[in-house]
């Protein structure tokens, strides 16, 4: 097994690990590490959106960007980026939320969910593979967001730094705030997120990527890390005794449909959100640009209620969810008819 | 043949050398511009029997492939 292989299995055996840590030491269960819920909490701690109970400033997220930073800075990679197709990643951000909100879950969490015994998440699971099937046939075709292009240092740095003022802000609004969203202790949670941001830096670790290689050139090698990470969370949570199976096909096709947009943004953004935190710490401002949409998106979802509650997909999610998938589709036909025409 | 894969984040990089290897070339450079696709488009050419030489230039590396 290649020394490239190894590392990925290691970040999918340590994300998982870190999952079933965070839910132990008080992380909303099956949450353990959702990037999309995470950022949706940050959302709210920030008051973009009020709904009680999801504002804290995760420093989840902010660790995973730092790391990333700090091991990309180490290894001579971070590079400060950006310059391709800003205002399209910004929307695919935004539905990418959207999406992943409706299904209440990234694709981290729809793992997280599979490994608990949650029979939703196989639906989710479902779709999810067709977006990226959907995406990948896209980019086979010739879609491309466009090339990106060197910039300043500081331009790349302004998102980790950014994160270091969040981290403190996160720390001072939560003395007193307990109540407002079940967590972790805010170390704990910072130091598994540094050193997943590390390890996904140096792995490429991508749950979009790990399918979509495979699709379109057989390679397993993102694969067994997402392979790695079920095993892992599955075997952790018969262990603590919170593996509980449950299936239902009410609401199927609304899981179906949300995770196929989750999955075509990731595809056509390049990676999945977690992949997306780690370039923004390598200094990739596309990715920065993606999750400020994300962040948007998730505001929005929860100020004009499309956001799914566990037991309900609410008709303003089903709206976005198709608007979504149509509006994404339509851009990505376009360009790839321009794109094979030679016309930019 | 030669591939411009600089500022282009994967898979893209891996999908135009592919695309540029049904032509079936003995010998072909990918230029790329990050250490994520320089590793995938290795393993992509390793993988389809290519030899891999890396030449690196500033922030930039040519892959310098090869029909083994």
């Amino acid at each position: 097994m290649t020394k490239e292989k190894k590392m990925v299995i290691l970040t999918g055996f340590i994300v998982g690990l870190s999952a079933l840590i965070l839910v132990a030491f008080g992380n909303p269960k099956n949450m353990g590490f959702c990037i999309a819920c995470f950022i949706r909490d940050i959302a709210g701690s920030l008051d973009l959106h009020t709904t009680k109970g999801l504002q804290y400033a995760r420093p989840e997220i902010f660790g995973l960007i730092l790391g990333s930073t700090l091991f990309a800075l180490i290894n001579k990679e971070f590079r400060a980026t950006s310059g391709s197709a800003p205002v399209m990643r910004f929307t695919l951000g935004f539905f990418m939320m959207a999406g992943a909100l409706v299904f209440l879950g990234c694709p981290l969490r729809m793992v997280l969910r599979l490994g608990a015994g949650d029979g939703k998440a196989i639906f989710a699971l479902i779709g999810f593979t067709g977006g990226i099937a959907l995406g990948s046939y896209f980019l086979n075709q010739g879609f491309t967001l466009g090339r990106s292009f060197k910039q300043k240092s500081i331009e790349g740095m302004l998102l980790p730094l950014i994160s270091i003022a969040m981290l403190v802000f996160g720390f001072f609004k939560m003395v007193g705030f307990e109540g407002e969203a079940s967590h972790a202790p805010f170390f704990l949670s910072l130091g598994l997120a540094l050193i997943v941001g590390a390890l996904a830096q140096r792995s490429r670790f991508c749950m979009v990527g790990g399918i979509r290689d495979y699709i379109l050139f057989k390679d397993n090698h993102l694969f067994l890390g997402s392979l790695t990470l079920l095993i892992t969370v599955l075997i952790g949570n018969i262990i603590l005794g919170n593996f509980s199976l449950s299936f239902t096909f009410s609401q199927s096709i609304w899981y179906i449909l949300s995770m196929t947009l989750v999955g075509l943004c990731g595809a056509l953004l390049g990676g999945c959100p977690l992949r997306q935190l780690v370039l923004t710490g390598e200094g990739n401002g596309d990715s920065a640009i993606t999750l400020l949409g994300m962040l948007v998106g998730a505001a929005v979802s929860h100020n004009f209620s499309t956001a799914s509650t566990p037991t309900l997909v609410k008709s303003g999610g089903k709206i976005e969810v198709i608007a979504g998938l149509v509006l994404v589709t339509v851009t990505a036909v376009l360009i790839v008819k321009k794109q094979n025409k030679g016309v930019n | 043949m030669e591939v411009d894969a600089r500022g282009l984040v994967c898979p893209q990089p891996v999908i135009l050398t592919k695309k540029a290897m049904s032509k079936k070339p003995e010998v072909m450079d990918v230029l790329v511009d990050n250490v994520a696709a320089l590793e995938n488009v290795t393993r992509y050419a390793t993988a389809m029997k290519y030899d891999v030489e890396k030449v690196a230039s500033g922030d930039e590396y040519i892959l310098k492939l090869r029909k083994k």
